[in-house]
């Protein structure tokens, strides 16, 4: 089973866009990599820009509303993510404990859903649907 | 099970190969390592229910195995080694390794946990045991885990287990990461073992799924983590690229009843895009180490010629039989071959096939073909599209015979029937 570790980085939703992570924050950001990559738990990564750079589009009418960030009234939002490979939500979570967070930092751990989770309405619905452009 | 129960277990899969692997560096006796881990898991399983999970769980069972190991030592109780010597000396050997397995539990490294996996894989151990120890010790999974994926009993298993580990002392394997021919020959068992792990989970269609699934990622765990250990061995890349590349297609490879479907026939919106992506990549990076032309490599080059055709119809045969001609050269095998003559069908048409698939069942005798009811499905198939109906009809009720496999029986009935239509038509 996957999971998602999103991470929420403390004061992410006031970050300048040019914000980031120091030098010795990243090193040590990478020992845990290494041991998720050495455990063999590890399928993808990344960090995320900050809110500044990004914008929301709303949907209040059904219809898009596109606001830029920063976003004033938002808090915890997700500054990256690691996909994992694991046996148990329960190892996803101790995953999670590993990680090197500072103060106030939260990481939010996720089940990706896996197609044989829907039910067969739902799969029927997602039949045929290509998402080939990921293969080079 | 209580969410501590579980938590426990979780901490065990994350940090067991990594606790065993450090005191084996000590005790070179990877049974007494195992012994060690699990007094220290026991341990746990008694006192954090009551004070609560560690901030450092990892660190506490280190800690508590330590401990254990050395009250064991101290006691004599586990030293095995030289006990015919005086005394003096074996109080001294003790002392000597109760410091070792002090310091040693400070760190593990890397080299620690391939040297468990070598050992896990020795081939003095037969295969089935080199797989219940490898899942054992670095998959962290319980003997009955073990025993309820391979449908065996849980005793049986577990014999199997303190067999392996017993033929290991005895064997005086040392516990060592093996060098120059030793090396290769080693790494190949530990890929065959990995590979087998996959394939249980791959292949076997009777059983439990989930359990089965299970098998199929924790192969490409093992895998992966091989990838970190072994960065230079292309075959362990490639082992991985043809896992990945196999895995990414398990969601078509069954019908809404349950039935098999086969790969010409899959949906390929089904297929993992991702993990053909991260198959493709670990390919790459094994034929950029120079070993394109290694089995597993030129395996995972066939897996990859089909999942890059976007239909059935676009698949590159011709690159693939060119890629099973390099393969039959290095492993000369029946099933190679029989697959090269299906590959060869697709390009010159199925007497072409015919001629190959006959060819290649002279040369490998009948005895080294009995029992593989591929060859008359094969070979009824390729009549089948001949048009010689009867004949065909023969080698798929031969190959129904052969096969104990219920949905292997269930597509060759289907083909059956097909073939009763066509010969109604004619």
């Amino acid at each position: 089973m996957r999971f998602m570790m999103m991470v929420i980085p403390e004061g992410y939703e006031l970050a300048a866009p040019d914000a980031v992570p120091s030098a010795k924050a990243v090193a040590k950001m990478m020992e845990y990599n290494k041991a998720l990559q050495k455990a063999g738990v590890l399928l993808a990564l990344d960090g995320l820009f900050p809110p500044s750079t990004g914008a929301r589009i709303s949907y209040a009418d059904g219809k898009p509303t596109v606001t830029d960030g920063p976003f004033a009234e938002t808090k915890e939002v997700i500054g990256g993510y690691w996909i994992i490979q694991v046996r148990s939500r329960e190892e996803a979570i101790e995953w999670a404990k590993r990680a090197p967070m500072s103060n106030n930092e939260v990481i939010e751990v996720r089940q990706i859903h896996e197609m044989p989770d829907f039910p067969e309405d739902v799969q029927k619905a997602a039949e045929g649907f290509e998402h080939r452009n990921v293969v080079a | 099970m209580s969410d501590v129960a579980k938590t426990i277990e979780a901490v065990w899969k994350i940090e067991s190969t990594r606790l065993i692997a450090a005191i084996a560096r000590v005790t070179h006796d990877i049974g007494i390592a195992e012994e060690l881990a699990q007094d220290a898991l026991v341990t746990a399983l008694e006192v954090w229910p009551e004070e609560g999970i560690p901030d450092n769980p990892g660190a506490w069972l280190m800690k508590a195995a330590k401990r254990r190991g050395i009250d064991s030592l101290r006691r004599g109780r586990m030293f095995v080694q030289k006990h015919e010597e005086i005394a003096r000396e074996l109080e001294w050997q003790q002392q000597q390794l109760a410091d070792a397995l002090e310091h040693s539990l400070d760190q593990v490294i890397d080299d620690d946990i391939l040297r468990l996996i070598f050992t896990a894989c020795h081939p003095v151990l037969t295969v089935e045991a080199r797989i219940a120890l490898t899942l054992r010790l670095i998959g962290g999974l319980t003997t009955a885990e073990i025993a309820r994926a391979f449908l065996v009993p849980e005793k049986t298993l577990g014999q199997r287990i303190s067999r392996a580990k017993k033929t290991l002392s005895e064997a005086h394997v040392p516990f060592e990461t093996p060098s120059g021919d030793e090396l290769r020959r080693r790494v190949e068992s530990v890929l065959m073992v990995v590979y087998l792990i996959s394939n249980e989970g791959y292949t076997a269609t009777s059983g439990d799924e989930w359990m089965r699934a299970a098998l199929s990622e924790e192969a490409l765990r093992l895998g992966r983590m091989l990838g970190q250990l072994l960065p230079g061995e292309s075959e362990v890349h490639a082992l991985v690229a043809l896992m990945e590349l196999q895995a990414s297609r398990n969601a078509a490879r069954r019908g809404k009843n349950g039935e098999a479907v086969l790969l010409p026939n899959q949906d390929r919106s089904l297929w993992d895009y991702a993990q053909i992506q991260r198959g493709m990549t670990a390919l790459e990076r094994a034929q950029r180490l120079g070993g394109g032309a290694k089995p597993y490599a030129l395996q995972a080059a066939i897996a990859a010629c089909h999942m890059r055709a976007r239909t059935a119809e676009e698949t590159d045969w011709d690159g693939i039989v060119l890629l099973y001609d390099a393969l039959l050269q290095i492993n000369p095998s029946p099933i190679v071959a029989l697959n090269r003559a299906v590959a060869i069908s697709m390009v010159q048409g199925p007497a072409a096939g015919l001629d190959a698939l006959d060819a290649a069942a002279t040369l490998a005798g009948d005895s080294a073909l009995a029992g593989y009811h591929l060859f008359p499905s094969v070979r009824g198939d390729l009549l089948m599209k001949m048009g010689r109906l009867s004949e065909a009809r023969e080698e798929i009720q031969r190959a129904i015979a052969m096969t104990k496999n219920l949905r292997e029986q269930e597509l060759l009935a289907n083909r059956l029937k097909q073939l009763e239509k066509a010969a109604f038509s004619v």
